[in-house]
């Protein structure tokens, strides 16, 4: 069993609601131990606030392994901290040292308005999803599954896009808070595979048309999304959609 | 007993589902724009019922107490879905899939039911793949498969580690698009805290906006649960932080009764607890067992690293209990198994509470078939070692990567330390042959139902019951209820029942502001689950039981006079909602202490230790105790027993062997 | 809004203008680079004079030369869009950020590179551009090499040249690969040897454009 002996201060952004100003607030902890995740940590902190009568601070966090995609924290200027392809409820103590300061601050973007402390609105990616991220199949529609094969590698490449666990960490760290690795993950995926075919072009305008009613930013490739993704999805899935909507606009008969 | 009818259609086992389907009455398309359904949950049951629904053309609302419903809980289930579709040609079919299903739930499960969940499985797979999930394909572009436990054919399809989220997404995307056309209304950060209930029919909802703290009444003409398990109840679980009973539980104290709440699955190969901050387990999905060797040191205290170990010395215990199905056991078998270890002293690590997950053998075998493929024939070990590992990277890499960020250990060089954590519950509310509770209109889909599992559920199943139940079950179902209710205009949201159920919830809310006491609400929950898995875990007895129910009681009365819920209600405030689920979890404790104490015999995940082989297997009782424990509400700490008989016409039922 | 001209005013779309103004630049730097190149001849300016003279006269280049302008002018109007707008989708900065955790400073500093290289080519126009076409429209003429070997005498001249090269070999160092990408051309074989031009061609223009001042100024080449 272990046993905590770090000491740390942290920084949090504190918001009383959407609509209030907010400020950074120190907090000094004590015998933290460096197996616990960083969101433990927060537990810790938690309920020493709580037991002194003040407001615990909110944060997003679900599923604690890293697939639920609700963590959203940003850490020392990173979004799910210093440590690469990990959320932050995979981020471990024994990443910090004893007696480090940790600015912990919520993702900051337009698109997605602070509700509380740590906690935002992420529904504008919800909206991006229903105007176009599906295909169109009503349940009991479908041919037998191998009726269809599907080369490894396509299926592969689809797979890794489909990969995105929508936390935002993306638009989080992009200077411009762009939103366009997130839409391409799911335009990617579905323009690989076969079954996303007939909606093809037809996606990809819907779907940039609500990224950009929702007031995210403009991609300038700097690579700072892929950089810290927790799940690695790549920059190839931006020039995808960018081929895929050029094509749409161009050579698209169908207005969108 | 009168008051359970399974509506079980009649006819042979295999043509049940097939005659009745064609049997139930329809609802004509302009009739169900005006008949509106509530679906609450948007993991696999509730994302696949609501857009299946409104794709039907029913009106439909979805609730979610996350910020999207991409992000219920099914989406960590990591390792894959069944389906009866003998891709691999090694003999599988539907009555394979329905047997080994019934056996794994070791004859606690319903015929009709689990063999309509076989039946319907092949079409999830396909409607998941027309919806573009990717999921594992060979080189000819066919459809992978791996072998799950309690089964002897490849079954499983999956997405990597990743197979919950893939589908999920699927479900999810299919739900949007319906969001999307506007024929769902989605409300996310929203939690059911009451089901409205007029002249004995579900009516509709309270829910809380968990943002504003504004309490909301929704109307609708069902409806339909699809709200996960109750893991949680243990506090230590491999569920989410927020997974939990409360829409369950509410619709228990309104009248839905609950069925075999002392069925909880503890899986096998979880990330063992490293101390006390630990605010949840996590899981080492059950493909690892396909490759991976489990064993302990034959030594107690083994001091040295388990690579040093020499292959004679360590106990493969799995392999020599059970040589035919090997690391492939069922789950509950191989858990029991490892306690058994541990708790004669052979654990290993600092807590002595880990048997050791061992890829070696596997890795080298991998690495000498690369090895083979690229000329190579005669590799020394180093080079298989090192070939090997990019495979089992390929197939594992995920996992891998997630063991070591836990445990700061690299599971490619040293085995993994795996132990038991709860996982899953086969209980939950009883629901008929159409997924309907004993509240009539009131239904209930998904891990939030007892139906399909018995007493244990096989891995890869879950997955499959969820989308079963929302996408090929439910949608059909239902409809023999609405179309009995196109007369009925929806009722407005003033009415008494409304009001009153809105006024209960304000009066909880009010109590849980009003104690400010000195302990917080995790405070409770971590007792709860220490009452829960010493006395209610992997292995029970009469006497822990009693001890049980008298702590809970004690510890609900200590939480209702000394939790401090900080705060106020109309605001974003996590701890309240905290408090709502723990009160809950707290009286289902209860209920799964008195039901594991009624269920004198041991089966699938409940062991009695009263009950069992000289060998120390579970030793069901058939004779007593081949029934669906459904129990009534009635009152504080009191619960009415309902018996529904279980009846074997098509399997014979025997003792469980895996050996 | 019609699905054409969306094509060019979305998000996508301003960047495929961005991308595709940024490469006709980057050709016309060929030409440019290519014809500076002649003075290394070192025969007194001579066959560069030539060149010059082409370019001054020709009436296709004095078309493309419109273009040029235009592409430029395009460029810079789309950046002060796009930089508006990206800074409105961040009202509230990041009270502590590390950018350099996850992306090279020149990535996130295309604008101030951008306005570095406009009043740098103000002062080059200045120099060279605005002469020539004086003699041009005033039929005189105009020896490009004696005012390239005039201008270069000032060390400042030269140091604001070099500035000048400096931040436009950083702009290219992200915006050759940059425009690519925005164009949609990402592939696993071929954006590595895309990247790869683009490092040499970020450090051989700016390199030949700067050793033009330096070697004038020194007398390397007279």
């Amino acid at each position: 069993m272990s046993t905590g002996n770090m000491n740390l201060t942290l920084k949090v952004w504190r918001q009383k609601n959407k609509n209030s100003a907010g400020k950074l607030v120190d907090y000094q902890l004590s015998g933290i131990s460096p197996d616990m995740s960083f969101l433990e940590m927060f537990d810790v902190l938690n309920e020493q606030l709580i037991t002194k009568g003040e407001e615990p601070v909110v944060f997003d966090h679900d599923c604690r392994e890293g697939i639920c995609g609700m963590c959203s924290m940003f850490i020392n200027g990173q979004p799910h901290g210093p440590k690469d392809l990990v959320t932050t409820c995979q981020l471990h103590m024994r990443s910090f040292k004893d007696g480090d300061t940790i600015v912990v601050e919520p993702w900051r973007a337009k698109a997605f308005p602070v509700i509380k402390d740590l906690a935002v609105d992420r529904s504008a990616f919800d909206r991006i999803i229903a105007a176009g991220g599906f295909v169109s199949v009503n349940t009991g529609n479908a041919q037998d599954a191998n009726a269809l094969p599907i080369p490894k590698v396509q299926a592969d490449a689809a797979f890794e896009a489909a990969a995105c666990i929508g936390c935002g960490a993306c638009v989080a760290t992009c200077k411009n808070a762009s939103a366009m690795l997130f839409v391409s993950a799911k335009v990617s995926q579905l323009a690989l595979l076969p079954q996303g075919q007939p909606e093809r072009y037809r996606r990809v305008q819907s779907m940039v048309a609500q990224m950009d009613e929702e007031g995210f930013g403009n991609c300038t490739n700097t690579g700072a999304c892929e950089a810290e993704c927790p799940k690695g999805i790549s920059l190839e899935n931006i020039a995808r959609m960018n081929r895929d909507y050029f094509t749409a606009k161009f050579a698209s008969e169908e207005e969108v | 007993m009168s008051k359970l009818n399974s509506n079980i259609p009649e006819g042979e086992l295999t043509q049940k589902w097939t005659k009745y389907k064609s049997s139930i009455p329809l609802v004509n398309p302009a009739n169900k724009r005006s008949l509106e359904v509530i679906v609450v949950g948007s993991g696999l049951a509730g994302a696949s019922a609501a857009a299946t629904l409104a794709e039907m053309g029913y009106k439909v609302k979805c609730f979610c107490f996350q910020d999207s419903p991409r992000r219920a809980h099914s989406i960590a289930a990591q390792g894959g879905i069944n389906a009866a579709k003998n891709y691999q040609n090694d003999g599988d079919s539907v009555y394979r899939l329905f047997y080994d299903t019934i056996k794994g739930g070791d004859y606690r499960a319903r015929e009709a039911n689990v063999h309509r969940l076989a039946e319907v499985s092949v079409n999830i797979i396909d409607q998941c793949v027309a919806q573009g999930v990717p999921l594992a394909r060979e080189y000819g572009g066919l459809l992978d498969n791996r072998s799950f436990g309690g089964t002897q054919v490849q079954r499983t399809f999956y997405a990597a580690g990743q197979t919950g989220q893939q589908l999920l997404l699927g479900a999810y995307s299919a739900l949007e698009r319906q969001v999307g056309m506007g024929k769902v209304q989605m409300y996310t950060r929203h939690e059911m805290l009451d089901v409205v209930v007029i002249d004995g029919k579900a009516r509709g909802i309270i829910a809380r906006n968990l943002i504003t703290g504004e309490l909301e009444r929704h109307f609708g003409h069902a409806v339909v649960l699809g709200t996960g398990g109750y893991g949680n109840v243990f506090y230590l679980s491999t569920n989410a932080m927020g997974s939990n009973v409360t829409a369950a539980w509410k619709v228990h104290k309104k009248g839905a009764f609950f069925a075999n709440p002392c069925y909880t699955q503890i899986h096998p190969t979880c990330i063992p607890v490293s101390g006390d901050h630990q605010s949840k387990l996590t899981l080492m999905s059950e493909s690892l067992r396909n490759d991976g060797r489990i064993w302990v040191p034959k030594q107690k205290d083994d001091p040295r690293k388990p690579q040093d170990i020499p292959e004679e010395e360590r106990d493969y215990y799995l392999e020599r209990r059970y040589p035919a199905f090997g690391n492939l056991v069922p789950r509950d078998v191989a858990s029991r198994a490892a306690k058994e270890r541990c708790d004669a002293g052979y654990g290993v690590g600092a807590s002595k509470l880990a048997v050791y997950l061992d890829f070696a053998a596997n890795t080298e075998r991998y690495g000498r078939i690369e090895a083979s493929k690229q000329g190579n024939h005669n590799p020394d070990k180093e080079t298989c070692m090192r070939l090997g590992r990019e495979v089992v990277k390929e197939k594992y890499g995920n996992l891998f990567d997630m063991y070591a960020q836990i445990t700061g250990e690299n599971p490619y060089e040293t085995p993994m330390r795996i132990y038991p954590a709860v996982h899953y519950t086969m209980g939950g509310v009883w629901v008929d042959y159409n997924l309907m509770t004993t509240i009539p209109g009131l239904y209930c889909t998904g891990e939030a139902n007892f139906s399909d599992h018995g007493a244990n559920r096989l891995g890869a199943s879950a997955l499959m019951q969820g989308l079963a139940d929302g996408y090929f079950v439910l949608p059909y179902t239902i409809g023999a209820y609405l179309s009995k209710e196109i007369a009925t205009k929806p009722i407005p949201t003033d009415h008494p029942a409304f009001v009153e159920a809105e006024n209960n919830v304000k009066a909880t809310i009010d109590k849980f502001l009003s104690i400010n006491g000195t302990k917080s609400v995790d405070h409770f929950h971590k007792r709860l689950g220490h009452i829960m898995w010493e006395y209610c875990g992997m292995a029970r007895n009469r006497q822990g039981l009693e001890k049980a129910i008298s702590d809970i009681q004690a510890l609900r009365r200590e939480f209702w006079s000394d939790v401090k819920v900080p705060g106020s209600a109309d605001e974003f405030n996590p701890e309240l909602e905290k408090a709502h689920r723990v009160a809950d979890f707290i009286e289902l404790g209860e209920l799964m202490c008195i039901d594991a104490l009624n269920r004198e015999e041991s089966c699938g995940g409940h062991f009695r230790e009263e009950h069992q082989t000289e060998e120390g297997e579970a030793k069901r009782d058939d004779e007593n105790f081949a029934y669906v424990a459904a129990w009534e509400y009635k009152g504080e700490s009191e619960f009415e027993l309902h018996k529904e008989e279980l009846n074997y016409e098509n399997i014979k039922v025997a003792q469980r062997n895996y050996k | 809004m019609s699905s054409l001209s969306k094509a060019f005013t979305s998000s996508i779309g301003k960047k495929f203008v961005m991308g595709l103004t940024g490469l006709f630049l980057i050709s016309f730097l060929i030409i440019h680079v290519s014809i500076n190149a002649l003075i290394f001849l070192n025969d007194g300016g001579e066959t560069f004079n030539v060149a010059a003279d082409f370019m001054g006269h020709n009436i296709i280049v004095r078309i493309l030369e419109i273009g040029l302008f235009l592409g430029i002018i395009l460029h810079i109007v789309q950046s002060l869009i796009l930089t508006q707008q990206n800074n409105a989708a961040r009202p509230q900065k990041y009270a502590y950020n590390k950018p350099e955790a996850n992306s090279k400073w020149y990535s996130r500093s295309m604008g101030l590179l951008g306005t570095l290289i406009l009043m740098f080519l103000v002062m080059h126009l200045y120099h060279f551009w605005w002469p020539t076409k004086v003699a041009v429209y005033t039929h005189q003429e105009h020896n490009t090499f004696q005012n390239i070997v005039m201008i270069f005498q000032s060390p400042i001249v030269v140091a604001v040249y070099i500035l000048g090269v400096v931040s436009l070999g950083y702009h290219l160092l992200h915006g050759f690969q940059s425009a690519f990408q925005s164009m949609g051309w990402n592939h696993k074989k071929w954006t590595p040897v895309v990247r790869t031009i683009g490092v040499w061609f970020s450090i051989i223009v700016p390199l030949v454009f700067a050793l033009m001042p330096i070697a004038v100024h020194f007398g390397w080449i007279s």
